[in-house]
């Protein structure tokens, strides 16, 4: 019989932080750009240059830990790491060992069986690499430093996750928790949050951890969790054939589903970390804490209590709409346009939540303006439209960000409010379908479902559903 | 003026007459450049020399004293610059292969300090690869020769501009300091070399050595012009977040020769084993010169001044093998020409870029700061220097300056140091202790030795607490009048006389 | 104690510094730096237990800049110096195999 296996595991996960300048130089850290241009002496180690660090970069990591319950530092520093490579163009990463800002904290996620408080371990400080492009036409690479020195927290848990499912809970959590922040927009896809992972297995009930690799370079919450189970797998048949794993960094391969050892002779793994005696140590008063505290914005558990409270939102309703910072904020500007929180949250969690499932979109990509659904609200609101036409307005509002007040007047939606007109219409639906007529007077329910139905039709969707009812019952009362 | 009457002034005596219209500041530039072309080939004291660009700003300057617009003390006088400090559009080398073609495309802020002062940047010093040295030996540029006699190095890594100084190949330069490379040449050359508190002139552009040690300084003719360059430099830069705000941005109003009550320490164990005696007497004779004006001066124990050297090499080391990783052949710098891979381009360019001196601190900085090495060596070295800072806080609990010697010896003999680094390395026991601790030291020409050397003597005082050596400084200074080496006083006159 | 540096030590630190050293700069470089550690040794005459490492000197804390973007696009002067360059990029051999 085969053993039982537990699969442990912690992540360190890297979050790039919403500053408008990098963490050492004055420099942008606007995504994207030709190569190069966001770059200065500072972060492309030219000589001479020194670092001086970005206060918001304090400020939000500071955030981040009280909001993950952890300690912190008040006296803090940073260190360099050592190692030559050509991201990193001082060769060594401004980062933190000895005391990182933040330490011993926790998040708590839902399991299926119940709460769980996932330990952090430490978060701390560090500056981004530059990126490499790989020049096939002249088999060599090239190095772009906009992304060098954009500042990064690195979140350290502690190896406290058991599955892929606790895994990207944990992340949802943190996600949340940042994006309500503001501190990030933590897009995987992007590389605004990355995870790796550190997994070992042990026999069910083993008291010692296992030995443990770690997964680099995933780069969504799919990936991960197929990346998990193909290194559970792989771990456990290595033991199982009497092999030992081995202590290794190792790069996933989505595409593949497999992993590979990224190994070098040239790589020591030694980092040579010491104080960096450019930077001078940085000191966090009680007050300085208590203002980050009080400047925090409102999380989710707080929005999602007020969703309930002001707007009279199901717990179910403020649930998902609070299920990202984005969609909250969409719905919040919504509201505050038309007033309607229930309509703007229908809106938004079925034919929002829809539409992104259909075009394969993150949340973070819907990007229509909050002003165009709310008028689309009041077009409902008032008449003007009916339910039918508005989920195609919704539609274009959506992939398009239309303005839904011009889209209806040039399309000529609106509904045909000229009873006389409406009723024309119906009289000749019902001098083409006797039958259904006869049937409805017989007592089929069923049969006004079709005759509504086809008068709809032959008003291209543009009557009032309850005029139509009443007309119908009216002739043939 | 001619040539030889200008070139014998200090800087600001030159900016005085500048000012005062009896030079113009594009004369006093042929005078430096043609006292070059006849130094040169002896002493090779500069690396780059920007002839064209040195006439064309004393031109620009020269119109901007006329309107009044330039009114400092150093505007028009020209300056050289120790080649590991920017400066934009001059090849910057740090005296290494490495760097042979590399050109800033910004200034350092003391060189935007000394511009912004009308002050006219002649050329790039010579110096110690990197700063790794005393004896400029050790560049890849060729030696600097020591002006009192060519037999003899300049001492280092400021040779370059200290020979320079004292050749009168420039008025005055900017040195760099770790420990002791502005104050042991300066002391070798006969000129006088300061270095100010950690953090009073900013680092940024200064091409880093041992980050927490390098201070930027300068190397003039007198304790008069050093403490006038000062309140050039000295600046809180916010590109530099070790730069410090002072209290105080004003120097030569201390150069009053006034030293009564003066409390002036001279350490004992300064003094004692491997002190050259004529440094030695140079010493007391200056210890005298101050008593006479009023100073009160003490014998005493410093302590810990052995075990500064070992934590030097430790902590500029670790720092060096750290700062020194960014010359790999990608953004700037030498590229070797061949090699296989990306690990072979960094181990290629390096090696072939970086001498051997700088190879040695490297390897040893890399292997101090190694996995199982670090709290035994880098730990224990900043434990040691906490040490070292505490020795001399209570030494200025008692006196206001110490004094010593900035050398053990004078200028030794070509070639004669590298052959035992260890040996060369013993040689900063009296300039080092004062890099870890921060604080500000000066050094003073004060005689020769019977072989014609320049001694220097060394002043040092607290943490902020120039104008205290500035004072005893000028004080000593007063006793004697500057002294141009023969070789380079022999160059003027021969262009004289043609 | 006489610090013995051997081949191993020395090809590890080449490993780490990026220098590669020809055989008798190698057995320089192991004299040299077992002569260097010997003298370093002297610190250990010194009781430091208790003593805070000093990293700076002067307690300064929290020297900061605010977050406003200064910089704008320097990249002509970036790639200046570069031995080789690309498309706006820093060209080097390979990084992946």
């Amino acid at each position: 019989m085969s053993k039982q296996y537990e699969t442990v595991i912690g992540l360190e996960v890297h979050v790039e932080l919403a500053t408008k300048t990098k963490i050492f130089c004055s420099c942008s850290t606007e995504f994207g750009g030709a190569p190069n241009t966001h770059t200065c002496p500072v972060c492309t180690g030219m000589p001479g240059s020194l670092p001086v660090l970005n206060k918001q970069v304090v400020e939000y990591a500071l955030a981040v830990g009280l909001a993950a319950n952890c300690q912190i530092n008040q006296n803090c520093k940073f260190d360099r790491k050592n190692y030559f490579y050509p991201d990193n163009p001082q060769n060594y990463q401004i980062s933190q060992l000895y005391l990182p800002i933040c330490h011993d904290g926790y998040v708590e996620i839902d399991t299926a069986a119940g709460k769980k408080k996932i330990g952090i371990h430490e978060i701390h400080m560090e500056e981004d690499a530059g990126k490499l492009i790989h020049d096939e036409w002249e088999d060599c690479s090239l190095v772009d430093f906009n992304r060098s020195g954009v500042p990064l927290i690195e979140i350290v848990s502690e190896p406290d996750m058991r599955s892929a499912d606790e895994v990207i809970a944990y992340l949802e959590k943190l996600r949340l928790i940042i994006q309500y922040l503001g501190a990030s927009d933590c897009k995987l896809q992007e590389g605004s949050m990355r995870a790796d992972v550190n997994l070992s297995v042990r026999e069910a009930g083993a008291s010692q951890f296992g030995t443990r690799t770690e997964m680099k370079n995933l780069n969504s919450f799919k990936a991960i969790a197929r990346a998990i189970e193909g290194e559970r797998k792989r771990q456990i048949e290595l033991i199982e054939d009497g092999k030992a794993v081995v202590q290794e960094t190792r790069r996933w391969d989505d595409n593949k589903e497999s992993s590979h050892a990224m190994r070098s002779k040239e790589d020591a793994k030694d980092y040579r970390y010491f104080p960096d005696p450019d930077l001078p140590p940085i000191s966090i008063s009680d007050e300085w804490i208590q203002s980050i505290k009080e400047k925090q914005p409102e999380l989710r558990t707080e929005k999602m209590a007020r969703y309930q409270e002001e707007y009279s939102l199901s717990e179910y309703d403020a649930d998902i709409i609070t299920g990202s910072k984005h969609m909250a904020d969409i719905f919040e500007q919504v509201t505050a346009i038309c007033q309607k929180p229930k309509e703007a949250a229908n809106w938004l969690m079925v034919e929002g939540m829809r539409l992104l499932k259909e075009h394969e979109m993150e949340m973070e990509n819907m990007t229509f303006s909050a002003e165009n659904l709310a008028k689309l609200i009041v077009l409902v609101d008032n008449g003007t439209i009916n339910r039918t036409v508005a989920k195609e307005v919704f539609e274009q509002i959506f992939l398009n960000d239309i303005d839904p007040e011009h889209y209806v007047e040039e399309k000529g939606l609106k509904v045909v409010s000229d009873e006389g007109a409406l009723k024309s219409a119906i009289e000749a639906i019902l001098a083409a379908n006797p039958q259904s007529a006869l049937d409805y007077r017989n007592g089929k329910e069923k049969a006004m479902g079709f005759l509504v139905g086809q008068t709809m039709r032959s008003m291209k969707g543009k009557a009032d559903p309850g005029a139509v009812n009443r007309i119908l019952k009216e002739l043939l009362g | 003026m001619t040539a030889s009457e200008i070139l014998s002034l200090t800087a600001v005596q030159l900016g005085k007459k500048i000012k005062e219209g009896e030079v113009t500041s594009p004369e006093a530039v042929k005078a430096v450049l043609g006292q070059i072309k006849a130094m040169e080939p002896e002493l090779n004291s500069y690396v780059t020399i920007d002839e064209e660009g040195a006439l064309k700003q004393a031109e620009e300057i020269q119109k901007r004293i006329e309107s009044g617009e330039l009114t400092g003390p150093l505007a028009g006088v020209p300056a050289a610059v120790k080649d590991n400090i920017c400066m934009e559009g001059l090849k910057t080398t740090c005296s290494s292969k490495i760097l042979s073609d590399f050109v800033p495309t910004y200034n350092a802020k003391a060189v935007e300090n000394l511009k912004q002062a009308g002050a006219v940047i002649i050329g790039k010093t010579n110096m110690d690869e990197f700063a790794m040295g005393s004896t400029t030996e050790t560049s890849a540029f060729g030696v600097t020769r020591n002006p009192w006699n060519p037999e003899h190095v300049p001492g280092g890594s400021s040779g370059g501009s200290c020979a320079a100084v004292a050749a009168a190949e420039c008025f005055f330069a900017l040195g760099s300091d770790t420990g002791g490379s502005i104050r042991q040449p300066a002391s070798f050359c006969g000129v006088t070399g300061l270095k100010p508190t950690y953090g009073t002139i900013s680092r940024y552009g200064l091409i880093a050595y041992g980050s927490s040690l390098d201070q930027i300084g300068p190397v003039a003719k007198d304790v008069t012009d050093c403490a006038a360059i000062l309140e050039v430099l000295a600046s809180h830069d916010g590109m530099d977040s070790t730069s410090v705000q002072r209290e105080d941005y004003e120097f030569t109003r201390y150069l009053t020769g006034e030293v009564k009550g003066l409390k002036v320490g001279i350490p004992a164990d300064y003094m004692g084993e491997g002190l050259d005696p004529e440094v030695k007497e140079a010493v007391l004779k200056a210890a005298k010169v101050l008593e006479e004006k009023g100073a009160v001066v003490e014998t005493f124990d410093l302590g810990m001044v052995e075990y500064a050297i070992p934590a030097y090499y430790v902590i500029a080391s670790a720092e060096a093998s750290s700062n020194l990783s960014r010359f790999d052949g990608v953004k700037y710098g030498y590229r070797a020409k061949e090699y296989t891979g990306l690990h072979g381009m960094y181990k290629k360019s390096r090696s072939e870029g970086f001498g051997p001196e700088v190879k040695r601190r490297i390897m040893l900085g890399s292997f101090v700061l190694s996995s199982g090495y670090y709290d035994a060596y880098y730990l224990k070295a900043l434990k040691t220097k906490a040490l070292i800072k505490k020795a001399f806080d209570e030494a200025f609990s008692k006196y206001d300056v110490i004094l010593g010697p900035a050398a053990p010896t004078t200028a030794p003999r070509l070639g004669e140091s590298l052959s035992d680094p260890l040996k060369m390395y013993l040689g900063d026991i009296y300039t080092i202790s004062v890099n870890l601790a921060g604080l500000p030291g000066l050094s003073v020409p004060f005689g020769t030795d019977e072989k014609g050397l320049p001694i220097g003597v060394q002043l040092i005082a607290d943490c902020f607490q120039e104008k205290n050596i500035l004072r005893a400084g000028f004080a000593v200074e007063q006793s004697r009048t500057y002294e141009m080496p023969s070789l380079a006083a022999k160059a003027m006159r021969e262009k004289e006389e043609k | 104690m006489a610090h013995i540096i051997d081949d191993e030590t020395i090809e590890y630190v080449g490993i780490l510094a990026k220098l590669e050293l020809d055989d008798a700069e190698k057995e320089a470089a192991k004299k040299d730096m077992g002569r260097m550690l010997d003298y370093i040794d002297k610190l250990n005459e010194l009781d430091t237990d208790g003593v805070e490492p000093m990293s700076h000197v002067f307690p300064v804390y929290n020297v900061f800049r605010e977050d406003v973007v200064i910089n704008g696009d320097d990249r002509d002067q970036i790639l200046k110096n570069a031995p080789e360059s690309k498309d706006g990029a820093f060209k080097v051999p390979k990084t992946v195999e």
